[in-house]
């Protein structure tokens, strides 16, 4: 059988979820227009194409040809610099994520991850608070009071929302006992026993983790720092061109990764109920082997992993036309005096469930 | 100072756990936007589909024709003059002999246009004309078009349309020449 060197193999998966993160932010646009349009009695985009599903090209052809602006007095360097940080960092975070089990072709074992690393969590949390320097930078570059506002405005909320969110994964961490979102997936499954996801385990972490979630992805309801309603455009009112697609591009790129972080930590990953049932359907009944039968559980994971991702999607945009803006000072204050308590008496609650063994 | 007795003293009263836990009403609000997405859309996609007009509704113009298929009108000007939009404009032509199958009064319009971009569609001119030669139809609309030129419409457009062949059926001979220039016309 072809032999396939580890690195070549996590090479192309690393450039599959390159592909498909960009794919599906691109369609999370078109996605974003249709989902608004219902939610308000209309139909969205139908002209671009069959249901309109060419409108993303339609509009990426607009945002590749519409004029290059540099604002005066602006730091050209940086200006450039922004946007294309906003966009690595959102695209470096999907790396560790576990997308898929394992998958055995002869001797060779698998992982449908680009890297499979025991820090994984970590290292998501740390690209994601990077994510804020795209935009910083790119704010202060402008030269421009309302982006430089805009900017200051997200610094402030990543931060402050950042740290609620730390405190509801160190929930997880102490029922998972690792920072490997490979484990964390795997201990949410085990064959043969009555095993839960870990949001019936932490349904106050989830919800303080949801929450952060909007805030980090600068999202309606704390969509702040583009408060077009204040501040023109917030931190990208000067910019045009793909330098403003990417930053609308790389938002998507961030929802896309949220919410796959939200499925594996919470939600079983790449799990699915009666798989091990099903393999073993496959293997007695159907008289499979079972690295094929495994191989077939690992591509209907991915499949439901995907599903799970595509929900919490549709949840974000549900969620952005139903509610307004929060105001700042109410942002801040849900931050800091709700969330943050709420997050430590969940450490509390959760390290005393651990020790009377409830969980 | 009190104007009047009507005056209403609110309390407000302070908001339970429920109202401060914020999450309850989002879910109220997320149950009412679902139910919009599963309802009856209002938007109509207009060139595929038309929304019914009424039976009086004023659209498109047209140049009707007698029931000899000659054009009625005779260029009076009366419904330029009715215009208030000042969208009507003609040039009167008089008729040559050999065209009696083609105009009807020995007066008629050369040309004849009108402005769709000016017209208000009120049936000012309708209601002017004399010999019953202009009509907006109750069924058509102008159709969105790219350049403003393509909005005046002439007699191409505007006179109602007659095969050659279904002319000569009614009895009306037309030289060959007379019977191209109408094919050309209507094509």
């Amino acid at each position: 059988m072809f032999e396939l060197p580890a690195l070549g193999w996590q090479s192309i998966v690393i450039f599959v979820v390159f592909a498909l993160s960009l794919l599906i932010a691109t369609y999370c646009t078109y996605a974003e227009r249709v989902i608004a349009a219902f939610l308000q009695d209309r139909v969205g985009p139908d002209r671009a194409g069959p249901y309109g599903l060419l409108q993303p090209l339609a509009d990426a052809v607009k945002m590749f040809t519409k004029e290059e602006f540099f604002p005066g007095g602006a730091n050209k360097v940086l200006f450039v610099v922004g946007p294309c940080l906003a966009m690595i960092t959102a695209l470096m975070s999907s790396a560790v994520i576990p997308f898929g089990n394992t998958m055995s072709f002869g001797n060779n074992l698998f992982f449908l991850q680009g890297i499979e690393v025991n820090i994984g969590m970590l290292w998501i949390f740390g690209v994601v608070s990077l994510g804020v320097y795209g935009v910083m930078i790119g704010g202060w570059a402008s030269n421009n009071k309302f982006s430089l506002l805009g900017a200051v405005r997200a610094a402030s909320q990543n931060i402050s929302y950042e740290l609620a969110m730390g405190m509801s994964l160190i929930a997880v961490l102490m029922i998972s006992g690792t920072l490997s979102l490979r484990e964390i997936t795997l201990q949410q499954s085990v064959a043969g026993e009555w095993q839960l996801w870990n949001i019936v385990k932490q349904p106050i972490g989830f919800i303080i983790f949801l929450v952060c979630a909007f805030a980090e992805t600068n999202r309606t309801p704390f969509d702040l720092p583009e408060c077009e309603t204040e501040l023109v455009g917030g931190y990208h009112t000067e910019y045009s061109s793909m330098k403003l697609g990417l930053y609308l591009f790389s938002e998507y790129v961030n929802i896309f990764v949220v919410s796959a972080v939200m499925s594996v930590l919470y939600f079983g990953g790449f799990n699915f109920p009666f798989q091990y049932e099903l393999r073993d359907w496959f293997v007695s009944s159907q008289g499979w082997e079972l690295a094929s039968a495994q191989n077939l559980i690992t591509l209907l994971g991915t499949v439901g992993l995907f599903a799970k991702i595509f929900a919490f999607i549709f949840f974000f945009m549900w969620i952005r036309w139903t509610l307004p803006r929060f105001r700042y000072d109410q942002l801040m204050r849900l931050g800091w005096t709700i969330l943050i308590p709420l997050a430590v008496f969940n450490i509390v609650l959760t390290g005393a469930l651990i020790l009377f063994g409830v969980i | 100072m009190q104007l009047t007795n009507r005056a209403k003293v609110l309390e407000k009263k302070p908001m339970t756990l429920a109202e401060r836990a914020y999450l309850p009403a989002i879910f109220q609000g997320l149950s009412i936007t679902m139910r919009h997405f599963f309802m009856k859309k209002a938007t109509v996609r207009y060139p595929e589909e038309v929304r019914p007009f009424s039976g009086f509704f004023r659209g498109l113009h047209v140049l009707k024709r007698d029931e000899q298929g000659r054009e009625r009108c005779t260029a009076c000007g009366l419904c330029a003059v009715a215009c208030p939009a000042e969208a009507i404009t003609m040039v009167a032509g008089e008729r040559k002999k050999g065209e009696e199958g083609l105009y009807r009064e020995e007066k008629y319009a050369i040309s004849y246009e009108i402005n769709m971009l000016r017209c208000i569609f009120c049936g000012l001119c309708e209601e002017a004309c004399p010999k019953a030669a202009i009509y907006l139809q109750p069924d058509k609309m102008a159709p969105p078009r790219y350049e403003r030129d393509e909005f005046v419409y002439g007699k191409d457009r505007l006179v109602e349309p007659v095969s050659p062949d279904e002319r000569s059926v009614k009895g009306i001979q037309l030289t060959s020449e007379q019977a191209d220039t109408l094919r050309a016309r209507i094509a």
